[in-house]
């Protein structure tokens, strides 16, 4: 959208880092391999978060209950309902995208700061109900999706979410999904409504949009992005517990985002990966890793204020979407 | 010929203070039409009545037949009312292309995008500069980026608020052929404080003072008001022309 001459490049850089990012699946050791898998589902769950904040320039301190609601709806769905994995999957996505309808509607009667505290409130609202029904969902200590369960039987054919290869090939094509949707979103007519409300609602209603209606969207089109990384989680690495709910897991996309970049379509996934990453190799010399990773991002803060690749697209790579 | 806009009883209250008292007013169509007054005559809250950034207190607004007092104001531009804002506020970090593009992608689907936006860049004298951050441009070419974004809505009635405040007297020329060529089809109403600039253009003037319809005529006919001569061109008719 900032150019029509960028278009191609943008296309072609997406379909690249998709490319690369199949074939390190076939030559990162194992454990890199398994950290990789895990990062793209989180920056699915991040790329959700950055269409809300990023492009339509709504802060949500409430994210992890859309995540955890896809989590939990496909977990309670398979372990109690006894539902299949690809129904299970479908099930998590619907109650993300339904629960980001419900709250979209409320939280969005506000705006600034009493926007961040009622989304906080309803994600609460979400982990203390995790906690209280603790019969069915085993509260902090969650639940195992049996490893049989986790699977996929095509004929003859079985799809093992177990197994490596697999996991990671299903993140992948989860992450490249989304990924490309995205772009979809930030390159279309609806992208350019919410980075107008973003920039002057007050204007944007004065072309003749329905700001709220807009915002609606957006709150759905996240809800149900990060409702997938939740619901893939659950399937793919097979825990379902509250942690997930707790407040952490909201402010955790907004970091990941901050950092690689808000309204840029590869940010997302690069903060999360720097951050997984800083927090795995410092946590490895001391105990208080938490002091290197806030050195960190003061440093990042400094240098990089708009994200890395808010940065880079500013001082170089205008064609960057 | 029925107008296009009337208001009747139209008034708003600020806390004690009738910013808008009781307003009658007809617009016809294809009229460009000027209202002049002295600063805090209720001007730009008038329009922004008519236009629904601020409801009022009291009265109705009728627009093409259509009872439009309590419709929100997005709902008001898709019926073809536009305004352009007395103080600029363009997109600032989006380039002109897509300023203009906000305001044409969504009335006008048939068509391609890029051509519509292109026009409108075009009839500004833009279209050079489609790529500048909108923030960045020089602000005479901030105010007639505001004026492409309205006829890119494809106005019925053009909301014009001081569109030539700080443009200088090379502008001002461009600007009023500009408007002279938008007038042939659309309704303009323009608040405008440069007098030079309302007796060029304007078919009638409507003077407002104090909330309420100091007078209304033709440019001959204010110009000889000695009512409108005091209240607001000094009391010397040299300082209206």
């Amino acid at each position: 959208m900032k150019s029509d001459t960028g278009c191609g490049k943008a296309i072609a850089l997406h379909l690249v880092v998709i490319a690369g990012l199949f074939g390190l699946g076939f030559v990162l050791p194992e454990y890199h391999h398994g950290v990789l898998a895990r990062v793209m589902v989180l920056a699915v769950f991040s790329m959700g978060y950055n269409v809300l904040f990023g492009y339509a320039g709504l802060l949500s301190l409430g994210h992890a209950m859309f995540f955890a609601a896809g989590l939990y709806g496909a977990g309670l769905s398979m372990i109690h309902l006894g539902w299949s994995a690809p129904a299970g999957f479908a099930a998590g996505v619907i109650a993300g995208a339904v629960l980001a309808l419900g709250v979209g509607v409320l939280a969005l009667r506000t705006t600034g700061v009493a926007f961040m505290i009622v989304t906080m409130m309803f994600s609460q609202v979400f982990y203390l109900l995790t906690l209280y029904f603790s019969v069915w969902t085993r509260g902090d200590e969650g639940l195992v999706i049996p490893q049989a369960r986790r699977g996929l039987d095509l004929g003859a054919m079985r799809l093992d979410f177990t197994d490596p290869m697999t996991r990671y090939m299903l993140a992948l094509g989860l992450f490249a999904i989304v990924l490309l949707l995205t772009l979809g979103v930030a390159r279309s007519g609806f992208g350019r409504v919410l980075v107008a409300i973003r920039e002057n609602e007050e204007r944007t209603k004065m072309l003749g949009y329905d700001t709220f209606a807009n915002k609606l969207s957006a709150v759905v089109v996240s809800g149900t992005f990060c409702a997938a990384a939740g619901a893939a989680y659950a399937l793919l690495f097979g825990y379902v517990g509250s942690t997930f709910a707790s407040v952490q897991y909201s402010i955790f996309p907004l970091l990941w985002v901050l950092l690689g970049g808000a309204a840029t379509t590869l940010g997302p996934f690069l903060g999360t990966l720097f951050m997984y990453y800083v927090v795995d190799i410092a946590s490895g010399y001391t105990s208080a890793y938490m002091l290197i990773v806030g050195l960190l991002l003061i440093l990042l803060i400094l240098y990089f204020p708009k994200g890395v690749l808010g940065t880079v697209r500013e001082r170089w790579l205008r064609w960057l979407p | 010929m029925t107008p296009l806009l009337t208001t009747h009883g139209l008034s708003r209250d600020f806390g004690g203070l009738k910013a808008v008292d009781s307003v009658d007013f007809s617009l016809m169509p294809g009229e460009i039409r000027a209202i002049i007054g002295p600063n805090g005559a209720g001007k730009t809250t008038f329009v922004s009545l008519v236009c629904g950034r601020i409801l009022p207190s009291a009265g109705r607004i009728v627009f093409d037949g259509r009872d439009i007092t309590d419709m929100p104001a997005h709902k008001r531009v898709r019926l073809g009312i536009a305004y352009t804002f007395q103080i600029t506020s363009v997109f600032a970090r989006l380039s002109a292309y897509d300023n203009v593009a906000l305001a044409f992608q969504r009335a006008q689907s048939g068509r391609s995008v890029h051509d519509g936006v292109m026009e409108a860049l075009d009839r500004t004298g833009l279209a050079d500069r489609a790529k500048e951050t909108a923030g960045a441009m020089a602000y005479g070419h901030q105010r007639l980026l505001e004026v492409a974004m309205g006829l890119a809505l494809k106005p019925r009635l053009l909301i014009l608020d001081e569109p030539t405040q700080g443009l200088s007297d090379g502008e001002i020329a461009g600007f009023i052929a500009l408007v002279r060529e938008i007038g042939r089809d659309a309704t303009v109403l323009l608040i405008e404080h440069n007098m030079h600039v309302v007796m060029e253009l304007a078919q009638r003037i409507t003077v407002m003072e104090a909330g309420r319809i100091l007078a209304e005529g033709a440019p001959q006919e204010i110009r000889d008001n000695v009512a409108v001569q005091e209240a607001y061109l000094g009391g010397t008719v040299e300082a209206a022309s």
